[in-house]
């Protein structure tokens, strides 16, 4: 790169669009392989149990306790929202027998996973990102590695840990207070007992499969979550407002990712 | 505060020191927890309903300003169109291929799934899960910038020189955000069917010109799809605006103000949701 000899450069073109499509490009492949290798790293630690367990704890009550309340919430009105969508068809049939089926199929296997992780990539990616953010900007991560404390073990591991987790449990919390949101939804606009309800859901049209299915997708959309907001959070850059770039960065990377990987789960467990 | 354990890493390396990132103050407990939350929340929503009728106010009254409703609809709508394109796109092939599985469970007929899909999308999943989006995007990025000017004194700026805040800030991204979230959902609606049509092609055998079926589609749908839209997108920079314009505390203040609008302006589209979607089924059905 040669600096021109006269005082004024002229100012840098703009860049053509084959330019940014590969710009971007080049940035999703960058940060993809900073969470692989982030990945790899938190794996090792994990592996031989170097982490901190004070701080595993910590994370888990702020990160899991303190997101009750958003779990409750979104699970009791998504489930009512499922029956309110399936109530249409449901009339059109005839066949209130089938509600509980139709409901607690949709929410057990897509919809309480993904709300839940959507709603837990809010609160808890977002608020872990602008924390480690805020420790990059003030220099407190360099301070560790002065202090020969390594951060993966201290700071990175036990927020994966603890964000995985969480996601887990509150999937398991929010499939069950879903369908009982969709069974006094039902009640209420339809008039079908809970008990019919219930019939319908435990009739066999439904199996553990179904379950587990939507179990495996919370611990995947946990690490994807937990990945990116970790890999975005030590990645910060310039002050206050780089805080802010970082945490809107990350919620719209997590989010994408919980989409695709949600189509891949989806086709791989069927 | 001490009643924390020594840590017990089970290596040699000497214990981390014990970072006391408490809370400030203790939490209270029991029925003053409960009176405590019920009183932010009564404040938080007198708050909320404030700026909205502050901005219902300058959209009226205020200053006229195309130009910086046009930029905010540059941020807001071209922006997002990728990310848009992306989510709907999965979603649209999720949920064929999970209806079409579950529908060949019970009937072997795939005909109608096309129509009950597009019904399903027009009323509730595209407007839905768009805003959800845009919620995060949208809302994350209205928060993070507002809250900036506040931490660094830009809106107490504007204030002292007698401008109100709402009608500079949030008034723009107020009409931008209803004006693009109409469009989005439209163009969501289509790439998650798109989507849709390929993956019942490919996976299903159903033939476009069957699954393309407009039958079930009526006036109410519409309604209730267009109506959700509106609200969603005059919900998501009011609540991300009022947190935004909360902000205190430096760097740390403007993530916890994004998060808060990331979340909040999450439940607000579930539960315009919920309420749109009842009213809709008892005056339509």
């Amino acid at each position: 790169m040669t600096i021109s000899a006269a005082g004024t450069r002229p100012a840098p073109p703009e860049p053509s669009f084959f330019h940014q499509l590969g710009d971007s490009f080049l940035e999703i492949a960058s940060t993809v392989g900073g969470m692989a290798l982030l990945a790899g790293r938190i794996a090792v630690r994990v592996g031989t149990l170097r982490l901190d367990g004070a701080e595993l704890m910590r994370n888990m009550y702020k990160m899991g306790v303190k997101s009750t309340p958003i779990v409750i919430v979104t699970a009791l009105f998504t489930g009512a929202i499922m029956v309110i969508q399936a109530a249409p068809l449901v009339e059109r049939f005839g066949a209130h027998g089938l509600l509980g089926w139709g409901a607690g199929f949709g929410t057990l296997r897509e919809i309480a996973p993904l709300l839940t992780a959507l709603m837990i990539n809010g609160r808890v990616g977002a608020n872990n990102t602008a924390e480690l953010g805020t420790m990059v900007v003030t220099e407190q991560i360099d301070a560790l590695r002065v202090l020969a404390i390594d951060p993966v073990s201290f700071l990175i591991a036990p927020r994966f840990l603890a964000m995985v987790a969480t996601l887990f449990l509150a999937t398991i919390f929010a499939d069950a207070l879903a369908l009982l949101g969709a069974a006094y939804a039902g009640l209420g606009l339809l008039g079908v007992d809970p008990v019919v309800f219930f019939n319908g859901l435990t009739s066999g049209l439904l199996g553990i499969g179904d379950v587990m299915s939507g179990l495996v997708k919370s611990v995947v959309f946990g690490v994807v979550m937990a990945l990116a907001s970790c890999q975005y959070g030590l990645g910060v850059k310039g002050g206050a407002p780089g805080v802010g770039r970082a945490v809107n960065a990350t919620v719209v990377a997590s989010a994408a990712g919980i989409f695709i990987l949600d189509y891949v789960v989806s086709f791989t467990l069927d | 505060m001490r009643s924390r354990a020594p840590a017990s890493s089970p290596d040699d390396t000497p214990p981390p020191p014990s970072s006391e990132l408490r809370l400030v103050a203790p939490e209270p407990s029991g029925v003053r927890f409960l009176g405590a939350q019920a009183i932010a929340l009564f404040q938080g929503g007198r708050d909320l309903y404030s700026v909205f009728v502050r901005t219902l106010y300058y959209c009226a009254k205020g200053r006229r300003e195309p130009g910086a409703i046009v930029l905010q609809m540059y941020e807001i709508g071209n922006r997002s169109v990728f990310f848009l394109t992306v989510v709907m796109g999965f979603i649209g092939m999720i949920m064929v291929f999970q209806a079409g599985l579950q529908t060949k469970r019970v009937v072997p007929d795939l005909t109608m799934l096309g129509a009950n899909f597009l019904e399903l999308l027009v009323r509730d999943l595209a407007a839905t899960i768009g805003a959800l989006m845009l919620a995060t995007r949208v809302g994350a990025g209205i928060a993070a910038e507002i809250g900036s000017m506040v931490v660094t004194e830009q809106v107490d700026a504007l204030r002292m020189s007698a401008a109100d805040p709402i009608d500079y800030l949030i008034k723009p991204r107020f009409i931008a955000s209803i004006l693009m979230t109409v469009c989005l959902v439209i163009w969501s609606a289509a790439v998650a069917f798109s989507a849709g049509l390929l993956t019942g092609y490919a996976m299903f055998d159903i033939q476009p010109r069957t699954f393309l079926n407009v039958i079930l589609v009526d006036a109410g749908d519409l309604t209730v799809g267009l109506s959700k839209c509106v609200a969603y997108g005059a919900a998501i920079p009011i609540v991300s605006g009022h947190s935004g314009l909360s902000t205190y505390g430096g760097s740390e203040g403007v993530g916890w103000a994004t998060t808060r609008a990331v979340v909040n302006s999450s439940l607000a589209v579930i539960i315009l949701d919920m309420l749109l979607s009842a009213a809709g089924f008892l005056i339509f059905r």
